[in-house]
């Protein structure tokens, strides 16, 4: 299919066991003709062995022996679908116990979350902790889909219930954007079709929904920060002198003939020329990944930032995150980790806890001091040398980053600072 | 003001080139495990954009089963003199020869899982501490489990419920002795991208791809290449046939289609209306459920 200049856009389905989570990717994929016919084939099977009535489309998602065998769903998985208008990136992460780590893993990289609601139940306990996960990590739209409008008769009044329901608590959420769509994932209603059951529905099908969202906002545009991923010094004669910066720019503009500083050590210089692959450019933007040159020879290594002259990120050496620890082992306090933030690695050390959030009730609790799987709180880190840092609100890409376990190598935390 | 904002394409490519610079910055010995396929030419040929003006810093590593292709062999060898690069090469030939494994058998006998211990060898000998791989998400089940960095333990064995969460564009490549790393920059992309990238750049791809008369035989629903390899069963005729291969792995299992498509312009239009997935047609696919799976546990790339 040919895509006419489109961009990619990057969701996240949140919703307990039961909302029917997999059954709407199933039904995103199947309406919209993204499933092969020998994939269909193959969930046909598997629904006739399992004695289900039609199609089961929620085994698409279902991948691993485990997961088919037990019927859970591990981790994060990674769909795609593509229309006419976009290319899509579903972020399916399982919806059971595990839901912080994983919902957070999945929601880094979104522009948009889904968030499930049983039509019967309402908005429950698990719709307002996804919602506020979604808010906490800055994810610019969410559309929230109640599910399984078919149980209530296709009511209108139900649906505005609902709303309701959920506008009285979200008025304390960050997120902008909120769209609201009632849905049956399983008759696929309003999902990709319009559906025959609520004409009283005035708005698009999810499908539309997904394929309009106004996306090129959600990349900071104003704040041109470049980390430095590698050093570019090739060995032949024609570049005898060249060095080359090469990375991806995380947020604003650079243009050629720019004054720029070289962080940490703060020598300033200007961009004397960049470079797409072999193509030269004048001009460069996030997420492009790039090479640059400077007029002046100076020392830039990974892990530096190139920044404009007169907008430049705070250098802390202590600094307070909202913290989710993704692991089994409990965070031990003033433990020693690697910190990764951008291209810059240094060591760190949770130095105080300061809060821990309840995330049923959003409130915080200062005497618990202890970090386990699931948990988020805010936390003050000290690093053994200076970050270049922008809070997380302003800036996804320099404002995140995780902590590493020395001991095991593990990945333990996800921190967005504040 | 412009648009300030990348197309699909655009964004995917620039996210790969962002992955291939952050294994050459984290590792020591990275390599690109070099098929002939079309995606491992698509990783090679971002690999030459991330790194220029300089060459790609780092060797292409071959599995040779020794059922090739002869225009891959050939394709191969044209790429690796092109690029200046150097190719180290691990032979199944040569692990069958010293007995590290035994030759399948049996009617559907290939020696697709034989690659793996030849893989995990040269990974061994060669000190590989991260193989960079064109493996797509959108291939089979189990790669859609796959991070963008995946960990492999000193046995070269995946595990999916012990990976690392990828957040934001942190990826953590730490491991200890004798561990190793699987790189997959292509992870985001689907079979319509790469050919529409393919197309869009003009790669250059092995004649294979294109429609081709070639002698053929009927066999589980697709079209088995002639080759010395190949022993016919009774009732299996020779057939003359136009075809096209739309994934290239050994000549014993690699099915083509019957097709008119020769040009880059026509398969993409070709693919795009195609309702089977490109594995379709891949016997070792169909061993089992969880055949891909299986051999990921295993070390298959």
């Amino acid at each position: 299919m040919e895509i006419n200049n489109n961009q990619l856009l990057r969701f996240t389905t949140a919703g307990s066991v039961d909302d029917g989570k997999s059954t709407l990717i199933g039904r995103l994929l199947y309406d919209s003709k993204s499933i092969f016919e020998d994939q269909l084939e193959s969930i046909t099977s598997t629904s006739e062995k399992k004695g289900h009535d039609g199609v089961d489309l929620a085994l698409f998602t279902d991948g691993l022996k485990d997961e088919r065998e037990q019927g859970i769903t591990i981790d994060v998985a990674y769909r795609y679908f593509t229309t006419p208008k976009r290319k899509f990136i579903i972020a399916d992460t399982p919806g059971h116990i595990q839901y912080t780590r994983n919902m957070v893993t999945g929601a880094s990289t979104a522009n948009a979350a889904l968030i499930l609601i049983d039509a019967r139940h309402g908005v429950i306990e698990q719709t307002k902790r996804h919602s506020f996960i979604a808010s906490l990590l800055n994810i610019p739209h969410l559309i929230v889909c109640v599910n399984k409008m078919d149980l209530v008769d296709f009511s209108e009044d139900r649906f505005n219930e609902i709303i309701s329901e959920f506008e009285e608590f979200s008025s304390k959420l960050l997120v902008k954007d909120i769209r609201f769509i009632p849905i049956s994932a399983l008759l696929g209603d309003n999902v990709v079709n319009r559906s025959e059951n609520m004409h009283w529905y005035g708005g698009g099908t999810l499908l539309n929904i997904l394929e309009t969202l106004h996306i090129s906002s959600d990349i900071n545009k104003i704040d041109a920060r470049f980390p430095v991923q590698t050093v570019l010094r090739p060995q032949s004669a024609e570049y005898r002198d060249y060095r080359g910066y090469a990375g991806r720019v995380a947020s604003g503009i650079y243009r050629k003939g720019d004054e720029v500083a070289v962080l940490p050590s703060g020598f300033t210089s200007k961009i004397k020329s960049m470079n797409a692959g072999d193509k030269e450019i004048d001009e460069a933007y996030a997420p492009m990944s790039i090479s640059m040159t400077l007029e002046d020879d100076i020392d830039v290594s990974r892990g530096d930032m190139i920044v404009r002259k007169n907008n430049q990120p705070e250098g802390e050496q202590e600094f307070d995150v909202m913290l989710c620890w993704l692991n089994n082992d409990s965070a031990q306090p003033r433990a020693k980790y690697t910190i990764m933030h951008t291209s810059n690695e240094q060591r760190a050390m949770i130095k105080n806890v300061v809060y821990k959030i309840d995330i049923n009730s959003y409130n915080r609790n200062e005497e618990d001091k202890d970090l386990k799987m699931n948990d988020i709180a805010r936390v003050t880190i000290r690093t053994t040398r200076r970050l270049m840092l922008d809070s997380y609100r302003d800036n996804r890409i320099t404002g995140s980053i995780i902590l590493i376990d020395e001991n095991t190598n593990e990945t333990v935390a996800a921190g967005m600072i504040v | 003001m412009g648009k300030y904002y990348l197309n699909y394409l655009d964004e995917l490519e620039s996210e790969a080139i962002f992955i291939l610079r952050e294994v050459w910055a984290q590792f020591e010995n990275p390599v690109i495990l070099f098929s002939g396929g079309k995606d491992s030419i698509l990783v090679t040929h971002l690999a030459k954009k991330a790194f220029y003006p300089s060459k790609i810093p780092f060797p292409l590593m071959h599995v040779d089963t020794g059922h090739n292709f002869p225009e891959t062999i050939k394709f191969r060898d044209d790429l690796i003199k092109e690029l200046g690069a150097q190719l180290i090469v691990g032979s199944v030939q040569e692990s069958i020869d010293q007995g590290r494994v035994k030759e399948e058998k049996g009617k559907n006998a290939t020696r697709n899982a034989l690659q793996i211990t030849t893989l995990l060898d040269a990974i061994e000998l060669n000190k590989v501490d991260c193989a960079i791989g064109g493996g797509r998400r959108d291939e089979e089940k189990a790669r859609a489990k796959e991070r963008f960095f995946s960990h492999r333990n000193d046995f070269g064995e995946w595990d999916p419920k012990n990976q690392r969460p990828e957040l934001w564009n942190l990826l953590n490549g730490k491991q200890f002795e004798g561990e190793h790393f699987r790189a997959f920059p292509i992870s985001n992309w689907t079979e319509m991208d790469v050919w529409n990238y393919i197309k869009k750049e003009n790669i250059s791809i092995p004649s294979l791809y294109f429609a081709h008369e070639r002698e053929v035989v009927f066999r589980s629903n697709s079209w088995i290449p002639v080759s010395e390899y190949l022993k016919l069963e009774e009732g299996e005729k020779i057939e003359k046939k136009k075809i096209r291969f739309r994934t290239l792995g050994d000549i014993t299992i690699t099915g083509g289609i019957e097709s008119d498509a020769d040009t880059l312009e026509k398969i993409a239009e070709e693919v795009s209306a195609m309702r089977k997935t490109e594995r379709g047609d891949r016997s070792d696919d169909k061993r089992s459920e969880t055949a891909m799976e299986d051999r990921k546990r295993q070390g298959y790339f």
